[in-house]
């Protein structure tokens, strides 16, 4: 075998494996003469491009220089006027429900509360993992998500690439999702999970669709997609039944009818400019869930220009939606869940303390799964069988030891979260959703702390 | 110099956590005696508060104009008291107004000029606003404390009233001549809070239509309760617990029509632990009130006594994180944060408990039901 260096992608398989740890990768000192405006990479591009005439593919979350906020932004703790809690001695209540509230208490003839409700998803942790298809990830990840999310009490996300017949036993846990392609949406589908997502954008690429090329549809994948063996599958940028929100408003009900409604409808949307109106109108639309993906947020494949640039930061996105909401009196109406950069329980704790009742994770799951973000998951060469579907590199990753790395991380970060909580004199989830006085910015300028709706430390 | 404008922030522009006294008084059968065991029970506990806030309520004390509701204002301008006058006769029918009597304490100062006025909902306006006259009466004094500078009503329900200062307590009950007021129940507060220049309308009890709440606590989940209340037409002005768990009772009670345990099950929901090994029923209700109003549960420490017409209830946090203790001897109910607040005024009575967290003792007139629930005794704790 020989090693040819300049198609290293930096994923540190062969650094892990070496049994005598000789090796390392440094970055090469080689350079182009140094230019503020015009860096090496841009150099680069502008050279790739040259020669294919194509758009500039990427994967995973930008890695770009951007604010990230949760680490603006500092937690509160008692001290003397309010006592802290002992999470290892008293209850510490992480659980949740998403999904509408009843606005108006009901009783029945003889004065009983009636206890009816929309449907809702129980969450023994207030974090799901997030979409993420058969087809742009392995059979072996999607199994290792499905077992993690069974023992945890928790969902994982089918992304649009339909549920293999070998995971509806995991039915319980799963999120099926409608997305703009339709694949492999069937009644049987729709009915397998325990709710269903319209996935009308995501952060790392919004307003865009999606393409899982033709060399990744083999059999398993073609019958799961009902679509032609080796045949591209193109998500289109808009559903093409979806042109405005009162069309949206008819897939949500269609999909209610679809199921008896029974299972609450997840509408989920990229992070963008006025995403505090839109999520307004999906509120008013009959879903039970909003779900929205900052742009930080991770993908298989996306155009990285698209990924670079469009769409705005999850933490600044979810404190307005969540203040329009309630300023609208509506936030009964649905379930806040966010995702697009959850990269700890510090940032889980700071995003329920600004308002969302529930975190997506997909990055974070991967990296617990042996993910070493070297950003060619479009390549389809994943090096430790997550973003691939090579059944040589597939194997490379066993479901049961990938399930339990991801139940120990989810665990980890709950004990972490009732840690904070507690430090903070709070014992149950619910008293710290929205609670914002729990929040402080630390160098962050007047309209930021105005957005986000918190104070600066110190004030 | 007034009390209204300091150099430093007031309260409303600054969140000021208080740890505190509380006691309160009923005689089931409805008889009538004065504030001064109120006065007497609190004046125990004179080390929980720290001269800077106290407060009294009364219930059943004006028979005369039962019909009415009592607005209690402080005004900080003859120019507020003003405003405040022009907008209650657009509003209302006012049938009698005077100032509240009061009397010099060496150790009260700065008083506001304090007004009383009874007052009945204009029936033209009543009728064009489609509100009953409760929402109508709370959406005005809402509206008065939000928008007229230097005007404040702090009482506002019928046959009850709130009397409350800068000071001490004990001194409190004197400056508004309690013996003089005879009610069937009375609460009391005296306020610790850590840095509050003292403003009177900061003080306890905190009161919206006839219901009032003396807080011993500092709730944790201060901004989430706020946040979802606010959706519902409350303005928090003053930044304390005790105003948003007054909102939320409202809320709760008023609005929605709960009883007083199916509150207590909401704002210091059981566990889940505790819910799981409930009978299915009790498992569906308790399930869904805290699923329903998730936002509205308080944690931290806190113990409250709620005031409302016909009874009382006394309530502790989930982990009974303050001291609440309750009594009874005869018609009487006695609740206060200290076994000695008690024994005071009732050396012996014929039965002393601490009721455990999260467990409301309502307690009701007999022969009327102040809640929905109608219990007649102490319900738990035992």
């Amino acid at each position: 075998m020989k090693a040819d260096e300049s198609k290293c992608v930096n994923c540190h398989r062969c650094v892990s494996l070496c049994p005598t740890r000789a090796l390392k990768i440094v970055k090469t000192d080689h350079t182009f003469k140094e230019n503020a405006n015009w860096k090496g990479e841009v150099i680069q591009d502008i050279y790739r491009q040259a020669e294919s005439g194509g758009v500039l593919l990427a994967s995973m979350g930008t890695p770009k220089d951007y604010p990230v906020y949760w680490d603006k932004m500092l937690v509160n703790a008692s001290q003397v006027t309010n006592p802290s809690i002992d999470p290892l001695r008293e209850p510490m209540e992480t659980r949740t429900y998403l999904g509408q509230k009843e606005s108006v208490i009901k009783r029945d003839a003889n004065g009983k509360i009636i206890t009816k409700t929309a449907p809702q998803l129980k969450l023994e942790i207030p974090i799901m993992f997030s979409a993420m298809s058969y087809g742009s990830i392995s059979y072996n990840a999607h199994k290792s998500l499905a077992l993690a999310a069974q023992e945890l009490g928790i969902y994982y996300n089918t992304g649009e690439g339909g549920l293999h017949e070998d995971f509806y036993q995991y039915g319980k846990n799963t999120i099926v999702q409608v997305a703009s392609g339709r694949f492999g949406v069937h009644p049987g589908y729709l009915n397998a999970g325990a709710a269903i997502e319209i996935k009308m954008g995501q952060g790392a690429k919004p307003g865009i669709g999606g393409h899982l090329p033709g060399s990744k549809i083999g059999e398993d994948i073609s019958k799961t997609r009902m679509i032609p063996l080796h045949s591209d599958a193109i998500s289109p940028a808009p559903h093409h039944d979806i042109y405005s929100i009162e069309d949206l408003r008819q897939l949500v009900f269609a999909l209610k009818e679809a199921t008896a409604y029974t299972k609450p409808i997840i509408v989920k949307v990229a992070a963008v400019h006025n995403i505090s109106a839109i999520a307004s109108g999906i509120a008013r639309s009959g879903a039970d869930i909003i779900a929205i993906d900052g742009f930080r947020g991770g993908t298989g494949a996306a155009p990285a220009r698209t990924r670079d640039n469009v769409g705005i930061p999850i933490e600044l996105a979810l404190a307005s939606v969540d203040e329009r909401l309630r300023q609208e009196g509506i936030r009964g109406n649905v379930s806040l869940v966010v995702g697009g950069s959850i990269r700890s329980s510090s940032d889980v704790l700071k995003a329920i303390a600004l308002g969302a009742d529930a975190v997506y994770v997909a990055t974070s799951a991967l990296i617990a799964l042996g993910c070493h973000l070297c950003r060619t998951c479009h390549s389809g060469k994943c090096n430790w069988g997550i973003a691939t579907q090579n059944p040589e590199l597939v194997k490379r990753l066993n479901p049961e030891v990938g399930s339990e790395r991801l139940v120990n991380l989810i665990t980890a970060w709950n004990h972490e979260l009732k840690e904070m909580m507690g430090g903070m004199g709070i014992n149950s989830i619910e008293a710290l959703r929205g609670n914002r006085l729990m929040l402080r910015g630390i160098g962050l300028h007047e309209t930021e702390l105005n957005i986000l709706g918190i104070k600066h430390a110190g004030a | 110099m007034n009390g209204y404008h300091h150099t430093t922030p007031l309260e409303g522009e600054v969140r000021i956590p208080s740890g505190c006294a509380i006691s309160g008084i009923i005689s089931r059968s409805g008889k009538r005696f004065s504030g001064r065991e109120a006065i007497s029970s609190i004046a125990v506990m004179h080390d929980r508060s720290n001269g800077l806030g106290g407060g009294f309520a009364g219930y059943g004390i004006y028979p005369e104009y039962a019909d009415f509701y009592a607005l209690h204002v402080f005004y900080y301008s003859s120019e507020a008291k003003r405003s405040c006058e022009e907008f209650l006769e657009e509003h209302f029918d006012l049938i009698n107004l005077s100032k509240i009597p009061t009397t010099k304490q060496h150790a009260i100062t700065d008083e506001p000029l304090i007004w009383r006025y009874f007052v009945t909902p204009l029936p033209t306006k009543l009728a064009s606003s489609q509100l009953d006259e409760n929402e109508y009466t709370a959406r005005c004094v809402i509206k008065i404390n939000r928008e007229i500078d230097g005007a404040y009503v702090f009482s506002s329900g019928k046959n009850m009233g709130v009397f409350k200062a800068v000071g001490y307590p004990e001194d409190v009950g004197e400056f508004y001549r309690l013996d003089d007021y005879e009610g069937y129940s009375w609460t009391v507060h005296g306020r610790y809070p850590t840095n509050t220049p003292g403003w009177w309308g900061g003080a306890h009890p905190f009161s919206l239509l006839d219901y009032s709440v003396v807080h011993n606590g500092e709730i944790s989940s201060y901004d989430a309760n706020r946040r979802f209340i606010e959706m519902f037409g409350y303005s928090c002005t003053l930044m304390t617990d005790t105003e948003v768990i007054t909102y939320m009772i409202d809320y709760l009670h008023r609005k929605q029509g709960l009883s007083f345990e199916e509150v207590a099950n909401v704002i210091a929901a059981p566990f889940w632990s505790t819910i799981e090994r409930k009978s299915q029923e009790e498992k569906e209700v308790c399930t869904y009130l805290r699923n329903t109003f998730a936002s509205m549960l308080i944690t931290g420490p806190f113990s409250i006594i709620l005031g409302f017409s016909g009874g009382l209830m006394a309530l502790n946090d989930r982990l009974k994180l303050r001291s609440l203790v309750a009594a009874e001897k005869d018609d009487r109910v006695y609740l206060a944060s200290e076994e000695a607040a008690i024994r005071v005024i009732c050396p012996e009575p014929d039965r002393l408990w601490y009721p455990s967290g999260g467990k409301p003792v309502i307690v009701t007139l007999e022969g009327q039901q102040g809640g929905q629930d109608g219990h007649q005794l102490p319900v738990s704790g035992l």
